[in-house]
């Protein structure tokens, strides 16, 4: 911006061209990454970069395909990322009826192999088996129905409680304010996962247990913002006049208030969804959230511990990928939401 | 006289005593908390198999058997005096011990890794917010998004498999403390202090681009380029401190973040650090380390924040003669 | 004649924007003396201000800007140089005084830093030198109590001292051309004739050239030499200031003036306003830019684009005149002589 650049020359591609290099680079990428995942010839190092560089290369080349069918950029990575939002919420709520292999009865699992390698699609095992003989496509499904249940309850509980906390501390001030603020200030005094760490020494490690501990990191932020929210508000004229014409302040609260709120609110209870899912998993990578044998990412991470993941990279890849995509796609959803409905919040 | 004393102790007073109100309530409620563990204490310290007078003599020992309040009440007193209690499980050392052992490690990591991440992160800020919408920018936007989904764990477990386990670089699973020598010790800090890093410095990269954005459009910085300074001058002379003020914000929630990425990063590469301890005592289910160092980390969090509220006078002269 | 210090030759400025290319400034040119004073007067949004920054060389070629034509300053062309010889010339040669001395001083930084910093890059010379240098500039753009001053932050300082302040650092490197931008829009009255008064005395005894961007008519009427009227990027009409302003050609030039009140007028008197806006830079009008908003308009003004002519008539014995109109307000247009730049 500071410095002068060279003029741009803003080449306008034609359909064809967009067309063709798009189908070349999607091609060309997805041979790339895929061979990058299979290949044992390249270090570590050298493979994952290839095949970053590979899935990078796929989705430019989507992203010109998309662009020469609607006649104008379209953001690929958004849509994917819906995808995948889609398809991992869709598994989740449908698991049990899946056709999916063992997950959790390490007993039926004794007469599997165990860490057997991803065999592909229409194998017994498509993504292999862990150090118990179970499934590990089953277990990453049965994984994002936990770690994904346990962060939406969380984010419900947080949501309605935090929210109606904050917009009656905003709106009636005074002492009760005071209170909220310091009880909040309280709970945002301890760090997250020392407060979680110190929840899990007490609760038992249920999925209602966990989702109750994870709503209480959730409160002081969604307190702090319906609150700001309805003191904005509380101050618009129309409001200030009808409290003092005696309106019911039920009815105002209700009418008038939370219909502002509930929107920044929602925004970032979708950027709160990511961070729990963040906390559920390194809750349960540390052996103090949800316990094996029922899978969540989290543990199923850990299972890669102590040589298991040098030997058997997938063991942690299948969680890890997948973690990261669910974490990702809600933070892009959450960012898009924010934007657009609470911008005063949306710095990141 | 009286209008003085009021504004004085509204500015002074009124956050000091909320400072103590947040910390009383935070001993409250993690005594309270623990004081519901599941399980009998004495079981955990003798083991099974006792018989029932020794368990309860334990009990009456410890205190156990008075009402809470009392407990709280001796707790708090033997906390203000410096003692944080003993360990339920052997060895059977202070509380104060064990944390003044493993504070110096967490602490050394959460530094190093905030350094790491500002080093990081502020050339990267100031090259992106140049460049705004060009090449640069956008890989910076995205890589940085990318690294804030990625949890701390798996960004240390990706670290071990390249740079341990594939290219051999760092040791790992050991601790050198500083006084057995400082290149020992700093070769090991820097992976977990890297791992703790790249987190933070996304954040404050996309934080401090987005403000730098804002300023690099004011009047001042053009009137900066028209008296001659050159880019790089006019980015850290002029720009970078008006545009720090969320940096700094968000400096102060990162620290949250920070000790839990420390507890993490300490539990992956074995270090015998705050996190270590408190993870092993949870699991154990001994709680005086566990209320011990949740307290201590609680008051090291406070305290940092409320300087760091105080920090926005050094940033921005204006903010300077309301609150001097 | 000798040669000038800035002559402008047919400037264009384009940035490309989402909407289409917006033509901010369409084909200007000019030049300035030692010493001579230059008013740039238009509405807001026609484009004096970014002619100002095109002038200086501050808004150059860049992924999302197109400058062409020529702006030789001492004979170089500010826009061929490299960014960090332009960046010499900054300082020496051109400085700017910017509108808003609220926006145009970091709040960051104290008073002295803005000025010592521009003296030691330009003149390297030493701390201890440039503070003596600051000092003696504070005291020349008539601040109380320099050497106080400088320790302070910008907020300490009323408006009319800011912009003092904006001044000096502009002048301390002994600038041969001085791009005044708006000086005094953002300041109170009372402070305005006190800017524009320190401006010209500074000018005067410096011998420096001035270019008095201003849409404030009584500002540029007692204080330049020439004027140059700007509608949508282009010359309407230019002159010597006293009789341009006395006897306007251009329609456009005569609405401004109409707009102005006068002490002279009866109370009461009903101001005339020019109707209507400026046109949207980036779908410019085909003929004459003024068309839609002209009293005088005719056929041919809607297809015909009016070149910039020397006019003579009534008005030519008080200096050249030039007009860019097809119906001028005093005289018809004798063309004596086709004008090859502005197009």
């Amino acid at each position: 911006m500071l410095a002068p650049e060279p003029v741009i020359v803003r080449r306008r591609d034609t359909r064809a061209v967009l067309l063709v290099t798009g189908l070349l680079l999607l091609a060309a990428g997805s041979a790339l990454a895929v061979w990058a995942s299979g290949t044992t010839v390249l270090v570590t190092l050298v493979r994952m970069l290839v095949l970053v560089a590979g899935i990078l290369a796929a989705i430019a080349g989507l992203g010109r395909l998309a662009r020469a069918a609607r006649g104008k950029p379209v953001d690929v990575v958004f849509w994917l990322a819906m995808a995948w939002l889609v398809l991992i919420l869709g598994a989740a709520a449908l698991a049990p009826w899946l056709p999916l292999g063992n997950h959790d009865d390490s007993v039926a699992g004794l007469t599997a192999p165990i860490f057997a390698p991803p065999g592909g699609l229409g194998a017994d095992h498509p993504l292999g088996t862990n150090n118990y003989g179970l499934d590990v496509l089953a277990r990453a499904v049965f994984g994002a129905r936990t770690s994904i249940l346990v962060a939406l309850l969380a984010v419900l509980i947080g949501t309605v409680v935090g929210g109606l906390v904050g917009m009656v501390s905003g709106f009636v001030r005074g002492t009760t304010d005071r209170v909220v603020g310091v009880l909040s200030n309280a709970l945002l005094a301890v760090p997250p996962l020392i407060l979680l760490i110190a929840l899990g020494t007490v609760l038992d490690p249920s999925i209602r247990s966990i989702a109750f501990a994870l709503s209480l990191l959730t409160i002081p932020s969604m307190v702090r913002l319906a609150r700001a929210n309805t003191i904005t508000v509380a101050q618009r004229e129309y409001v200030l006049a009808a409290r003092a014409l005696g309106a019911n302040r039920m009815r105002l609260l209700l009418r008038e208030v939370l219909p502002n709120v509930v929107l920044p609110v929602l925004s970032l209870a979708v950027v709160m969804i990511s961070v729990l899912v963040v906390a559920e998993a390194s809750l349960s990578f540390l052996g103090i959230g949800i316990e094996q044998p029922t899978p969540t990412w989290g543990n199923m991470i850990a299972e890669g511990q102590g040589g298991v993941m040098e030997e058997n990279p997938f063991i942690v890849v299948v969680p890890g990928i997948c973690l990261f995509l669910t974490v990702f796609s809600f933070n892009l959803l959450g960012e898009r939401a924010q934007k657009r409905w609470d911008p005063r919040s949306a710095k990141l | 006289m009286g209008w003085e004393i009021s504004s004085v102790a509204r500015r002074f007073l009124l956050p000091v005593l909320e400072l103590l109100a947040v910390l009383f309530l935070v001993s409250l409620g993690v005594f309270l908390l623990l004081s519901l563990v599941p399980g009998d204490p004495a079981v955990a310290v003798l083991g099974e198999g006792r018989t029932p007078a020794e368990y309860d003599a334990l009990r009456e020992q410890l205190g156990l058997n008075d009402p809470l309040m009392t407990r709280y009440a001796d707790w708090l007193g033997g906390v203000l005096n410096g003692d944080l209690g003993t360990s339920l499980v052997p060895p059977q050392t202070a509380v104060l011990d064990r944390i003044a052992s493993a504070l110096p490690v967490s602490l050394e990591l959460a530094v190093l890794g905030l350094v790491m991440a500002l080093a990081m992160a502020l050339p990267l800020a100031m090259w992106s917010a140049y460049h705004q919408g060009g090449r640069a920018d956008r890989a910076i936007g995205a890589v940085t998004f990318a690294l804030l989904s990625m949890p701390s764990f798996l960004i240390g477990l990706i670290l071990i498999a390249v740079l341990v386990n594939s290219l051999g670089i760092f040791p790992r699973n050991e601790w050198v403390r500083p006084g057995d020598g400082l290149a020992g010790n700093l070769s090991h800090a820097f992976l977990p202090a890297l791992t703790i890093a790249l987190m933070e410095a996304a954040m404050f990269t996309r934080i401090l681009r987005n403000d730098l954005v804002t300023t690099l459009h004011e009047d001042f910085i053009l009137a900066a380029r028209a008296r001659g300074m050159s880019p790089l001058r006019v980015m850290v002379s002029d720009a970078l401190r008006p545009s720090s003020f969320s940096l700094v914000t968000v400096l102060g929630l990162s620290i949250g973040r920070l000790v839990g990425s420390t507890v993490i990063v300490e539990y992956l590469f074995a270090l015998p650090g705050m996190g270590k301890l408190v993870i092993d005592a949870a699991n154990q289910g001994n709680y005086p380390v566990v209320q011990g160092a949740v307290l201590v980390i609680a008051v090291i969090y406070v305290g940092s924040n409320a300087l760091i509220d105080r920090s926005y006078g050094l940033l921005d002269p204006r903010t300077r003669r309301a609150r001097a | 004649m000798s040669t000038p210090l800035l002559e402008v030759v047919d400037l264009r400025t384009v940035f490309h924007t989402t909407r289409g290319d917006v033509r901010a400034v369409d084909g200007v040119s000019f030049s300035l003396m030692a010493g001579e004073t230059l008013g740039l007067v238009g509405e807001s949004g026609s484009g004096k201000s970014v002619l100002g920054r095109s002038v200086m060389g501050l808004i150059t070629n860049g992924a999302t800007t197109t400058v062409s034509g020529q702006v030789l300053l001492e004979g170089t062309d500010v826009h061929a140089l490299k960014p960090s010889a332009r960046r010499k010339l900054w300082g020496p040669a051109v400085a700017m005084v910017f509108q808003d001395p609220m926006t145009s001083l970091n709040p960051v930084k104290r008073v002295g830093t803005h000025l010592t910093e521009t003296l030691r890059r330009h003149l390297r010379c030493s701390r201890s030198e440039a503070t003596e240098r600051a000092v003696d500039l504070l005291r020349q753009v008539g601040i109380p109590e320099p050497a106080r001053r400088l320790a302070q932050y910008p907020h300490e300082l009323s408006g009319g001292m800011r912009q003092r302040v904006v001044i000096a650092t502009a002048l301390a490197c002994d600038p041969r051309l001085l791009i005044a931008d708006e000086p005094t829009t953002a300041l109170d009255v009372t402070v305005q004739k006190q800017i524009l008064d320190l401006l010209g005395s500074l000018v005067a005894e410096r011998n420096m050239a001035m270019l008095l961007v201003s849409h404030d008519l009584g500002a540029v009427a007692g204080r330049t030499d020439r004027v140059q009227v700007m509608y949508a990027g282009r010359t309407v009409e230019s002159g010597e200031t006293r009789p341009v302003f006395a006897a306007p050609e251009h329609p456009y030039t005569e609405a401004l003036l109409a707009s102005i009140p006068q002490l002279s007028h009866p109370p009461h008197t009903v101001l005339r306003a020019i109707e209507g806006n400026p046109p949207d830079m980036a779908r410019p009008p085909a003929g004459c830019r003024f068309a839609p908003r002209c009293g005088r308009v005719g056929e041919d003004c809607t297809d015909v684009l009016p070149m910039l002519s020397v006019v003579l008539g009534p008005s030519q014995r008080e200096g050249r005149r030039e007009v860019a109109c097809h119906h001028p307000v005093l005289t018809d247009p004798v063309l004596t002589e086709e004008l090859g730049h502005g197009r």
